[in-house]
């Protein structure tokens, strides 16, 4: 580097950030390698493969998958609606989307199992609902052991209880990375389409979704990877069953209540292997996806 | 009006059914919890709600709460601050990387966040043998609900000032330098100013999040009442002991939080015109 800094302050900054990050993050970090490294192959399997661990990896992942997913629908509906329109309330509706950021995850957690047991303000409403679709219309198979589960508990202490608190915590990262994208989208490309005779429908499937897309897709990612560590939220409504309820952080938690810290490690590790591989597939998709519509 | 249709909008009928649409979701989905705490909180009146405040566990509680946001927010504020200086003031190699690097906390479980200190000052980890010969505790106490804290809201504020010190560009800062300015003129006097509204949204994110983080904290507090117990496990340990009213009046204080919080932040982007901030 030829060019000399005119602003100082450079060696001072980046020795005080590598040292704070390395010291808070990096190292730890490291140690959690370290100590799941120590166990064997064999082990590593052992543990990868038990069947509270598959049960609870598939709760996780599905659960979260399938929560960013609505949480983006929702998301850009209400991202549409805050940017386009203008309606008595948009203000207050438009602070109210950040409060799952806000609020503590145990305060959540404790609240939507409040709402959603089978006594709870909306609860009770899935438990009658779901009790009917059992009686007069039962699907069978694994669709209708959940209508049963829900119509006796409510959506609390099932796997549908996950997902709730699991959109919860997701819909606020979709609307908010969506937001300013579609503040800048110019009104001209719109109007050309109009004017070409599109309608308004074509428009938004031709013209604006395309252009959201890439920020739709960030929303999601970003919805899911906190879905996949949260624990505040879900531990409450989830009951913790094992093999029924039990997410990965609740595993690990368990692991460590009987001092097993290898196995914590392991499973703590690949887990973030796993989440990591996805934010970078996800992340390489999305630059195609760019470099596609430039 | 007679201005012509407008072609790109709606029509009423759509746009009166998208609206009803996402202030039902936005209603049930996030106004009916915030709704339910405070119902369930007085639920058996304001005496019970009083007791549950005031009793010592829950004082010591909120007492732990308000030290460890006292120390991790400005420590990670400072930090916020550096990292902006550097990624958005110089170009050097390592630079993107250094930027994915300070995000790695938002990819990592608060779980994982607790479980990888207590593997650095557990009993049995790599410093647990010096700390105990030292007679120092950093597990199961105060410094570790403090370090884990820091760990899970280590992002907050860098977050938050990168993009805004990376439109502000260098100019002013490089126009000080020239008329004789010294570093920390430059800071206070130039930089500073313009930064001060993002600076202050970073830090009051953080700061929920420092109350409020629960997760990390479980892992590496020990849950011992009284002692090391924040507000949130507090929280808990009152629901799991089906203290439900109990519970949700220590949840109410942290809910006011979040309430305080969010009203603060609608006031600043007013003042500030600062809009579309991601936060987490």
């Amino acid at each position: 580097m030829s060019r000399r800094r005119i602003i100082p302050g450079f060696g001072l900054s980046l020795g005080y950030t590598i040292t704070y990050l390395s010291v808070i993050i990096l190292i730890p970090l490291l140690a959690l390698f370290l100590k799941a490294s120590k166990v064997g192959w064999d082990d590593w399997v052992k543990i990868l493969t038990s069947r509270q661990l598959v049960a609870a990896a598939k709760l996780s992942f599905g659960a979260s998958a399938l929560a960013a997913l609505l949480s983006s629908f929702l998301g850009l509906l209400i991202a549409w609606v805050l940017v386009r329109y203008r309606f008595p309330g948009r203000r207050l509706f438009d602070a109210v989307v950040d409060l799952p950021f806000a609020l503590p995850t145990a305060v959540a957690g404790i609240t939507l199992t409040q709402i959603y047991n089978y006594k709870g303000w909306i609860g009770q409403y899935i438990a009658q609902a779901a009790g009917w679709l059992k009686t007069h219309h039962d699907p069978g198979g694994w669709l209708g052991d959940r209508l049963g589960e829900w119509a006796e508990k409510g959506a609390a202490y099932s796997s549908l209880g996950v997902f709730i608190a699991l959109l919860f915590i997701g819909l606020p990262f979709v609307v908010r990375t969506l937001q300013p994208v579609m503040e800048e989208l110019p009104k001209d490309i719109e109007e050309a389409a109009a004017c070409l005779g599109a309608k308004r429908w074509t428009i938004f499937r031709r013209v604006i979704f395309p252009a959201i897309l890439p920020a739709l897709i960030t929303g999601f990612t970003l919805a899911f990877a906190r879905a996949v560590g949260e624990y505040g939220s879900v531990i409450f409504i989830s009951g913790n069953l094992p093999l029924k309820t039990e997410i990965l952080p609740s595993l690990i938690i368990a692991q460590l209540e009987q001092f097993k810290y290898e196995t914590a490690a392991v499973i703590a590790a690949a887990m973030l292997i796993v989440s990591f591989a996805l934010l970078f597939l996800i992340n390489l998709l999305q630059r195609r996806l760019n470099w596609r519509t430039r | 009006m007679s201005s012509p249709r407008n072609v790109t909008t709606e029509s009423l009928g759509v746009k009166i059914l998208l609206i009803g649409s996402a202030c039902a979701v936005l209603i049930l989905f996030l106004v009916l919890p915030l709704i339910a705490v405070f119902t369930e909180a007085f639920r058996q009146g304001a005496k019970v709600f009083m007791d549950a405040l005031t009793e010592p566990a829950a004082m010591s509680a909120i007492k732990l709460t308000l030290i460890t946001a006292a120390i991790t927010v400005p420590l990670n504020t400072v930090f916020g601050l550096a990292a902006a200086w550097l990624v958005t003031k110089f170009r050097f190699r390592g630079r993107s990387l250094l930027l994915s690097l300070i995000d790695l906390p938002f990819a990592v479980s608060p779980v994982i966040a607790g479980l990888v200190w207590m593997l650095v000052v557990g009993s049995k980890g790599w410093l647990g043998p010096w700390l105990s010969d030292h007679n120092l505790q950093i597990a199961f106490d105060t410094p570790g609900i403090v370090i884990a804290t820091i760990f899970v809201t280590f992002p907050f504020v860098a977050r938050e000032l990168i993009p805004l010190m990376e439109t502000q560009g260098t100019d002013e800062e490089e126009a000080a330098v020239t008329l004789g300015a010294r570093g920390w003129q430059v800071f206070l006097h130039v930089t500073l100013p313009n930064i001060k509204w993002g600076l202050l949204y970073g830090v009051l994110l953080c700061n929920a999040r420092a109350m409020g983080e629960f997760g990390a904290v479980s892992v590496i507090s020990g849950h011992i009442r009284g002692k090391t117990n924040t507000l949130p496990l507090q929280v808990e340990v009152l629901y799991n002991e089906y203290q439900s009213s109990a519970a949700f009046a220590c949840a109410s204080l942290l809910a006011l939080l979040a309430l305080l919080t969010l009203g603060l932040k609608t006031l600043i982007e007013r003042i500030a015109g600062h809009t579309g901030a991601k936060g987490h």
